[in-house]
């Protein structure tokens, strides 16, 4: 009998084109993802070489980071994105790749788009300059970033040379309580394991907490593996992951969505498959969380205070949360509650999806943004805009008084216009609070859609549990 | 890719944990679309202030660290995003090896496609370096790639890098040049593909 494999075991056993010896394999590459940024240096790379795409039909480009949410209709008034944008269209067509254009409703954040055109798949390798590609990972697929040199190495020959990472399984135990998200959860984990405490590592979510999340709350976790330093997170495929795939446009169909749910069934991890690593979190422990610093793992529930620094001994730990604390306009040992915020965003790849706008929409329905308070709604892509519509989620937000955008990754990350001014506090549901990324000076708490939208009525950070 | 045998090179000490890439480069300047030119813009952040204007207490912006070929910094270095902007800016600043206690996975990648050498040390030997490094009399490093050794201060410290990419570095090997040569290979496992996989065929 062959020995027990992880999940992560037997998608790179599937993958292995070669053994390049050292360690390294030469891995096959199911799917590619294409944004604006990350790739024209990538096509040019290909036209030095002479060579070109070498499987168009598994990559699909399509531009989020740099796009407008507001006016779409104008074009794009920015010139330098304007000109990165025409140029990932021009290589689109140049190198024979599928193009989805900016006013069509397929367009959004990529990894809203592979999900939910039925893309992603379990059990494939997935990969995109970006770093928040692990998202795809929710359906058992193994999907990271990578940078652009990598991108044209999967342009010109469908794989990438890889080692094999170590394992880590984060077993979730136990029940999330009432009100707690995904987000609180996984913002949870990374305080817990720390930004590097997964490094050279590929995390595997399990347990009750993790089974009873929906795929979109599968894909928060997921996406957020890279700031605890893994490249990616899975999620073992079962029946709510079917579910969700059964008649997607580009998923099998018919007899072939049924094989393919056999092949999907022994994915999972087998039972005494071992880990380089194991950490146990309880979930009916968790809170509803929020950053006070500048690293992802600089969090806090909402009713905890920032550091007390008399406690920490290490000085270059106390220089680090000192440094944090003036970034982020705090004091140590201050109360979160309370905090007044400038801007919130909903939004992004990490809580830009349908689930995630309902949450919000909750919080939002018959209340009011507070004064001077500006929030943004940005749907992930072009569907989720369109099914929030289709349930009225648009009136609420707009009723409330929060504007109601085009899908982009708009402020995760301040590349089109909307960025925070220094000295801005957010209430973002993004997933980095690194200094200037949501603008230079700007600073950024994380937390979870209900959050920031209680964030936005309440004018100031605040526990959503107070919100009946 | 550039070869990395030995560098010989000034460094600079940037004792800051956590130091991400978006530090390294805001992607407000993500919007080119070459490599070239990244230098001028590396660490923004902490190199200019609100105006634009060099900080004099930033100590890339000060002789002899304004030509620093080695940089050194503590844990998880280059976390966050995938963009190799940011190794693209180390380079082109001319900085070809960085030392710290620890690397994010895709950046530490980054490097290595880059010629760059993420060079990890203990912690406490980071510390230590970077004493000499702060030091105009000390701060000019030898790192030696192939005895896998930095000489500072008349001080040897030995580091340690996996083989593989021990000879990538040291060929300057082009993976893709490598890897378009098993194409016949990548044909054959493709068509043995047993499994449910994308296809956006007829798009």
């Amino acid at each position: 009998m062959s020995p027990p494999r992880t999940l992560l075991s037997k998608i790179y056993d599937r993958h292995q084109v070669a053994d390049l010896g050292g360690g390294d394999m030469l891995m096959y590459v199911d799917f590619h993802l294409v944004h604006e940024v990350t790739s024209p240096q990538a096509f040019e790379g290909l036209r030095q070489r002479g060579v070109g795409v070498h499987a168009p039909a598994q990559t699909l480009t399509v531009a989020d980071h740099n796009v407008p949410t507001l006016n779409r209709a104008a074009g794009v008034l920015d010139p330098e994105s304007r000109a990165q944008i025409e140029q990932l269209q021009i290589n689109a067509a140049e190198f024979g790749l599928p193009w989805i254009p900016l006013d069509s409703v397929d367009q959004g954040i990529v990894h809203v788009v592979g999900p939910e055109q039925g893309l992603t798949l379990p059990g494939t390798t997935i990969v995109c300059g970006d770093s928040h590609t692990a998202t795809h990972g929710a359906f058992g697929a193994l999907a990271f970033g990578i940078g652009t040199t990598e991108v044209e190495h999967v342009l010109a020959t469908q794989t990438l040379v890889q080692k094999r990472a170590k394992s880590m399984l984060v077993q979730v135990e136990g029940a999330l309580g009432r009100g707690m998200t995904a987000k609180d959860l996984i913002l949870a984990i990374i305080g817990r394991i720390g930004a590097n405490g997964a490094t050279s590592y590929i995390i595997e979510y399990a347990g009750q907490a993790i089974r009873d999340l929906d795929m979109a709350g599968r894909m928060t976790v997921c996406n957020m593996s890279i700031e605890a330093g893994a490249r990616a997170g899975l999620i073992a495929p079962d029946e709510t992951t079917f579910a969700y795939l059964k008649g997607r446009r580009h998923a099998p169909q018919g007899a072939a969505f049924d094989a393919a749910v056999a092949d999907w069934r022994t994915l999972a991890s087998d039972p005494r498959a071992t880990y380089d690593a194991v950490v146990r979190i309880d979930a009916g422990a968790i809170e509803p969380m929020v950053t006070w610093g500048s690293s992802p793992e600089a969090v806090i529930s909402i009713g905890g205070r920032t550091p007390n620094l008399s406690v920490v001994a290490d000085a270059g730990q106390r220089a680090q949360i000192e440094q944090m604390l003036a970034y982020m306009g705090l004091s140590p040992n201050q109360p979160l509650d309370g905090l007044p915020v400038d801007t919130v965003f909903i939004g992004s790849c990490t809580n830009g999806r349908l689930e995630d706008l309902r949450a919000a929409a909750d919080i939002a329905r018959g209340r009011h943004v507070a004064e001077r308070v500006r929030a943004l709604v940005v749907p992930g892509s072009g569907h989720v805009k369109a099914a929030a519509e289709a349930e009225g989620l648009d009136r609420v937000f707009i009723d409330a008084g929060f504007e109601w955008r085009d899908a982009g990754c708009s402020m995760c990350l301040g590349m089109n216009p909307d960025r925070l001014a220094p000295g801005e506090r957010c209430a973002s549901t993004s997933n980095r609070n690194f200094e200037g990324r949501q603008g230079p000076g700007g600073r950024t708490h994380l937390v979870s859609p209900s959050m920031a939208a209680a964030a936005a009525v309440a004018g100031r950070l605040v526990d959503v549990r107070s919100f009946g | 890719m550039q070869a990395f045998i030995t560098l010989d090179a000034v460094a600079a000490a940037l004792p800051i944990a956590n130091i991400d890439t978006d530090k390294l480069v805001p992607g407000r300047f993500l919007k080119g679309v070459t490599r070239a030119g990244l230098g001028r813009i590396l660490l923004h952040p902490l190199r200019f202030d609100a105006d634009d204007q060099p900080r004099a207490d930033f100590v890339l912006n000060q002789s002899p660290w304004d030509r620093a070929g080695v940089l050194i910094a503590l844990d998880n270095f280059g976390c966050g995003s995938s963009r190799e902007h940011a190794p693209w800016a180390l380079l082109d600043f001319g900085i070809r090896c960085v030392i710290a206690p620890s690397f994010a996975d895709i950046f530490r990648n980054n490097c290595l496609k880059n010629g760059i050498l993420p060079l990890v040390l203990p912690e406490a030997d980071c510390l230590a370096v970077m004493d000499l490094a702060r030091d105009p009399a000390t701060a000019r490093f030898s790192v030696s790639l192939s005895d896998q050794t930095v000489t500072a201060g008349g001080r040897v410290w030995p580091f340690g890098i996996g083989a593989a990419d021990k000879t990538k570095l040291l060929e300057g090997q082009d993976e893709i040049d490598a890897a378009l040569a098993r194409l016949p290979e990548i044909k054959r496992f493709e068509a043995r593909i047993g499994y449910a996989a994308p296809h956006l065929g007829g798009v």
